[in-house]
């Protein structure tokens, strides 16, 4: 008969140091396993492409898509490595991200901060995608920003020119690659000073809601330093489609320039209108009547037809651009899908590139590591020249397009010209600058 | 009193469309008892009659330009439509040029086609189902409707231009001899205006001075008599809802140029229209037509800055002011009948 010295408190000391014991390398596992939200394990990584496929802005979200894929495409290998060659940052090879293949999912925002939030929940929590990008719209944007960074997840902005994205609205997890308002006005106004002289009445009409106000300010504050004057600001709703009761009154005033801070199927509607009514055959006070149009899209343009033709807007970046890294792309896109890319697709494809480049330098997916590899980091090769993901606010620093609707256009995709590159030095502005504060970036999240 | 005037000139076609949407409205519902829910989407297809006109007469064969390159460095293609090619740059550039009138000719077909096969497809099922039945099954069509026009044409909107005989304005600022140029109003919302007069015109006498009109009218007021006197009362109805149809077809044709179409352009209209309806009294077609007139001149004023500037918003909830104020005062609308949708 053996001898046992079992007690009750020996096998209860016993069983806590073993349970301890075992536990530790699992406490271990599992704290590295969540050290971040949605750390790819396998062989490949999820990015969530969040763009609007239904709606009103369903067109740009389609080639939004459209650079999305050809991006999957070069990070991957494919194709012809677009601005690859191009990226002043060598680190991304077509071995995906961090030997990772890349692969995608979509959500469709349709233009609504809720669907938009919804279908960004979605492919983090159910598809497990690492990153949220797209949008073509600033309320979006602001909304998906600010889920990402409860998330725990990094959010590249795509088309939203409103300031508040990077200003009142700024979180550590978003970063915009796109211009804004301030830029527009900045980039616009001398260019518009020259061509129309600095003795000018503007009326303005906005379109009801956040991107509209920031970009009245930043046009009116712009024009005015420049020796115009604001007759009135007019605010739309955004619902309007018929804008000649706003127009008529247009006639009334003393004013000799209309600014049209509208967006989408409001500006094609309301320039329509306004040239309908005659406004650019007017003289008034000794001079020609003229229109402008702070944010352009190809899009739009497209819609509004031969009434853009002459008129003044500006641009995120332009197919026509000569540098290597615009030829790249542009001929990379143009080649795939058989006409040159928007400005929305352009500022996708580079949001992507600068998010696997960022990872890879990182050498790590984990979003604080994003954000630090992304804050003050300068480039160059991908369209715009030199450029600086500013710290402060993650706005990217890069020159503007000023552009005009072309007199002669030679196809429905060749509407607008450049008519200044407006250098990166004019545009820029301090990160607390009245236009851009009450923000906070707080600090990064990695959602665990 | 000229910003005045330019207001009630703006309220012109806006409520000629409301005016052309909420008399079809009415003849579907007067006649077949139907909330027509998807009568925007037939607007909205009018519309897209002109667009596709438009890219009927433009259809072109690509000629190759050496002298020039394209975005990608390759020599250039350029379109020439075949009707240039056929008639010459003036006679064929005349054509194309006059592609939105042109499409009314083919938007009476397409819109008769349409709703016959509406009327006998969908909508003949549910005479006998509540109104909120009909609604949603009529929402639904229209939301159909839109997606597939979305499908073919995209969601942006496309320019669809009136002919050049009809750019530029009218001066009415000389014609009553104050200053020139301070009242203006684009031809083509004039010649809006005058076709929308015609067709309502032309319903109005269609129904007034024919047997066929006759009957319905009778129909309208009294439809079990009507049929008891060997009347087929239903075929007469099929057919004032394919009319009802090409009514809102053709305010969406003459309206392209006015708004560059899209998909979405049917819903904006729909629902100020049932207002329109509502407030002009259900099943009366005058009242219909008075009351889209009004609602669209009181809409432009609401919109003046000053106007605005002292009631802010107001140009959002004038419509529906308007209608609450009218129903609280005559809940059966400017010229409702009495029984109608009190049932």
């Amino acid at each position: 008969m053996s001898k046992t010295d079992l007690t009750r408190r020996g096998v209860m000391k016993t069983g806590a140091v073993a349970g301890a014991g075992l536990a530790v390398p699992t406490i271990f596992t599992a704290r590295s396993a969540s050290a971040f939200v949605n750390e790819p394990t396998g062989g490949s990584v999820t990015l969530g492409f969040n763009v609007p496929q239904t709606g009103p802005y369903a067109d740009e979200g389609a080639d939004e898509l459209r650079a999305y894929e050809l991006a999957v495409e070069h990070l991957n290998g494919g194709g012809d490595g677009g601005m690859l060659s191009t990226f002043s940052s060598k680190t991304l090879d077509g071995t995906g991200i961090l030997g990772k293949k890349v692969e995608y999912v979509t959500g469709d925002t349709q233009t609504k901060s809720d669907a938009a939030r919804a279908s960004a929940k979605s492919m983090i929590e159910k598809d497990g995608a690492i990153m949220i990008t797209g949008g073509s719209s600033s309320g979006v944007a602001v909304a998906v920003q600010a889920l990402c960074q409860e998330a725990g997840i990094i959010f590249m902005a795509g088309l939203t020119h409103s300031n508040d994205t990077t200003g009142k609205d700024r979180k550590a997890n978003g970063f915009r690659h796109f211009f804004n308002s301030y830029m527009s006005g900045a980039a616009l106004a001398p260019v518009l000073a020259n061509a129309y002289g600095t003795d000018r009445k503007a009326y303005h009409l906005t379109a009801d809601y956040n991107w509209g106000y920031t970009t009245e300010e930043a046009i009116t504050s712009a024009t005015e330093a420049m020796g115009w004057e604001t007759v009135e600001t007019v605010k739309t709703p955004l619902a309007a489609t018929d804008f000649s009761a706003y127009i008529t009154p247009v006639l009334q005033s003393d004013a000799d320039v209309l600014v049209l801070n509208h967006y989408g199927g409001n500006m094609v509607n309301s320039l329509t209108n306004a040239v309908q009514f005659g406004l650019r055959d007017r003289i008034v006070n000794g001079k020609q009547f003229e229109i402008v149009v702070p944010l352009y899209s190809r899009l739009m343009a497209r819609g509004a037809g031969e009434n853009v033709k002459g008129i003044f807007g500006s641009t995120n970046w332009h197919w026509s651009l000569q540098d290597e890294g615009s030829k790249a792309f542009t001929r990379s896109f143009g080649t795939k899908y058989g006409f040159p890319p928007s400005q929305a697709a352009h500022t996708c494809y580079v949001q992507t590139l600068l998010y696997a480049d960022a990872v890879q330098r990182a050498g790590s997916f984990n979003p604080c590591a994003v954000v630090e590899a992304l804050e003050g980091f300068e480039f160059d090769g991908l369209g715009n020249g030199p450029t600086l993901y500013r710290a402060e606010d993650h706005q990217c620093f890069k020159d503007v397009l000023v552009v005009r609707g072309k007199e002669n256009p030679t196809s429905e995709f060749d509407l607008l010209e450049i008519v200044e590159i407006t250098p990166v030095a004019q545009v820029t502005y301090p990160h607390d600058h009245p236009q851009f504060a009450g923000g906070a970036l707080g600090s990064c999240n990695p959602g665990v | 009193m000229d910003a005045l005037l330019l207001q009630v000139l703006n309220g012109l076609d806006k409520g000629s469309a409301y005016a052309l949407i909420a008399l079809g409205l009415t003849l579907i519902f007067g006649t077949l008892g139907v909330v027509n829910f998807a009568h925007g989407a037939l607007f909205m297809l009018g519309a897209f009659c002109a667009v596709t006109m438009q890219r009927i007469l433009t259809l072109s064969y690509e000629v190759v330009d050496e002298t020039r390159t394209d975005f990608l460095g390759n020599p250039l293609k350029v379109d020439v439509p075949y009707v240039q090619s056929w008639f010459g740059d003036s006679v064929g550039g005349g054509i194309i040029d006059w592609a939105v009138p042109i499409s009314l000719l083919m938007a009476v077909p397409v819109m008769i086609f349409v709703g016959f096969a509406m009327e006998r497809g969908l909508i003949k099922h549910f005479y006998k189902r509540p109104h909120a039945d009909q609604i949603l099954v009529t929402f639904g069509l229209a939301i159909v409707l839109q997606e597939i026009i979305k499908y073919f044409y995209g969601a942006n909107p496309i320019p669809t231009p009136a002919p050049d005989a009809f750019a530029g304005s009218f001066d009415f600022g000389a014609m009553l001899g104050m200053q020139a140029g301070s009242i203006i109003y684009p031809y083509w919302r004039l010649v809006y205006f005058f076709f929308a007069l015609a067709i309502i015109g032309g319903v109005f006498a269609f129904l007034q001075f024919t047997t066929f009109g006759m009957v319905v009218r009778a129909g309208m007021a009294d439809r079990e008599t009507v049929g008891l006197l060997g009347i087929d009362i239903d075929r007469r109805f099929t057919i004032m809802f394919a009319i009802a149809a090409v009514v809102a077809g053709l305010a969406g044709v003459m309206y392209a140029p006015i708004n560059s179409p899209n998909y979405h352009m049917g819903m904006d209209f729909l629902v100020l229209s049932f207002v329109v309806v509502v407030v002009g009294g259900m099943g009366s077609l005058p009242g219909a037509v008075a009351a889209g007139f009004v609602l669209g001149i009181l809409e432009s004023f609401a919109s003046m800055a000053e106007v605005v500037a002292f009631l802010p918003g107001i140009n959002q909830i004038i419509i529906y002011l308007v209608a609450i104020i009218i129903l609280l005062t005559r809940p059966r609308g400017l010229m409702g009948r009495k029984g109608v949708m009190e049932d």
